[in-house]
């Protein structure tokens, strides 16, 4: 499937859910949010929510700020 | 209390601050940008005594991915107070806002909309729309702000949990230039008012406590010294020392001298006969 992944398309297998293309980018380890096509997806459903076709999301995590 | 207790009391022991019913003894607030190393980063968090950092959300690095996460250096038992930096509208800031929580940071919130990118001032607009936005949603906001009297009273009335007016540009170390606007803030505000940006040394750090600021909050100033460990020392005793010098009253301002040695009794000097 086809999907925007902060800011840049790309090519990846069909994934079900938000979480399953968490675990194939392989950034599970830290705590990230996510938005998909602008909407926050709370972490509690990143199993359940469904991934579509052309999706754009936003994966963010935390980095030093003041 | 006798004044030989009152004189071992340490800034602790006079009753903490709190920011939406969570309660910290420690009235330094460190942010965790720019440090050199995390190690170093870690070890000036424990020397500070802080009990409360600032984090920025940003996006994964995709090719990245492993990299390690910053909260892995973020000492145990250190509240997290994730940041909207980087927000030029309201809508940005809430966003970021929105993301943190869902990330699992809870609602606690550093708020900053920029309006102006050379000077990062706060945009006083937007700020007091995001404000109201998130305390709609439930998040505990600390708004970062201008040293303006009025505008930090309506945040405060739009249910703001604090205030943090800038001491001067965000990383320049110019100091808190206007020093009294911080008490003229605390005057007029319920919460807690918070001295943000622009601290660059121990000494700016004591005169926004002194002026009445519950905590000041410290990034450039530790990150960015030479030996950065002990700089948050440094502030942590300058904090300390300045909240005690508060709780002591310090004496009036008098325009002219008053001799501290008595006047009577001092030697005349007489001519030899």
């Amino acid at each position: 499937m086809e999907l925007k992944v902060n800011g840049g398309w790309r090519e990846t297998p069909e994934l079900p859910t938000v979480g399953a293309l968490l675990t194939h980018l392989g950034v599970t380890h830290q705590a990230v949010g996510v938005l998909q096509n602008g909407q926050v997806v709370a972490r509690e459903a990143f199993d359940r929510e469904p991934l579509h076709d052309r999706d754009e999301l936003e994966i963010v995590r935390f980095v030093g700020g003041g | 209390m006798t004044d030989q207790e009152k004189a071992g009391m340490l800034p602790g022991d006079m009753g903490p601050w709190s920011v939406g019913g969570q309660a910290f003894s420690s009235r330094l607030i460190v942010g965790t940008g720019k440090y050199a190393t995390w190690d170093g980063m870690r070890d000036a968090i424990q020397a500070s005594g802080t009990e409360l950092v600032t984090v920025a959300v940003r996006r994964v690095n995709i090719d990245q991915p492993d990299e390690p996460s910053l909260l892995e250096y973020v000492p145990k038992g250190v509240t997290l107070l994730p940041n909207t930096a980087g927000a030029y509208t309201a809508e940005e800031a809430v966003l970021t806002a929105r993301l943190a929580r869902a990330a699992g940071l809870g609602s606690l919130v550093k708020l900053e909309v920029i309006g102006d990118a050379d000077l990062l001032w706060p945009d006083p607009v937007a700020t007091y729309d995001a404000t109201r936005q998130l305390v709609d949603e439930g998040f505990t906001v600390m708004v970062y702000t201008t040293p303006d009297p009025v505008l930090a009273r309506r945040l405060a009335e739009a249910g703001a949990a604090a205030v943090m007016p800038l001491g001067s540009p965000i990383g320049s170390g110019q100091g808190v230039l206007d020093v009294s606007a911080v008490a003229l803030i605390k005057a007029r505000v319920d919460v807690p008012v918070v001295v943000d940006a622009g601290i660059g040394s121990p000494a700016d750090a004591a005169l926004a406590i002194e002026a009445g600021a519950d905590a000041v909050l410290i990034n450039t100033a530790i990150a960015q010294a030479q030996h950065p460990v002990q700089m948050a020392r440094a502030m942590r005793l300058a904090v300390d020392a300045a909240f005690l010098g508060r709780a002591a009253g310090r004496m009036a301002r008098r325009e002219r001298a008053v001799a501290s040695s008595p006047n009577a009794g001092v030697v005349t000097a007489t001519s030899p006969s």
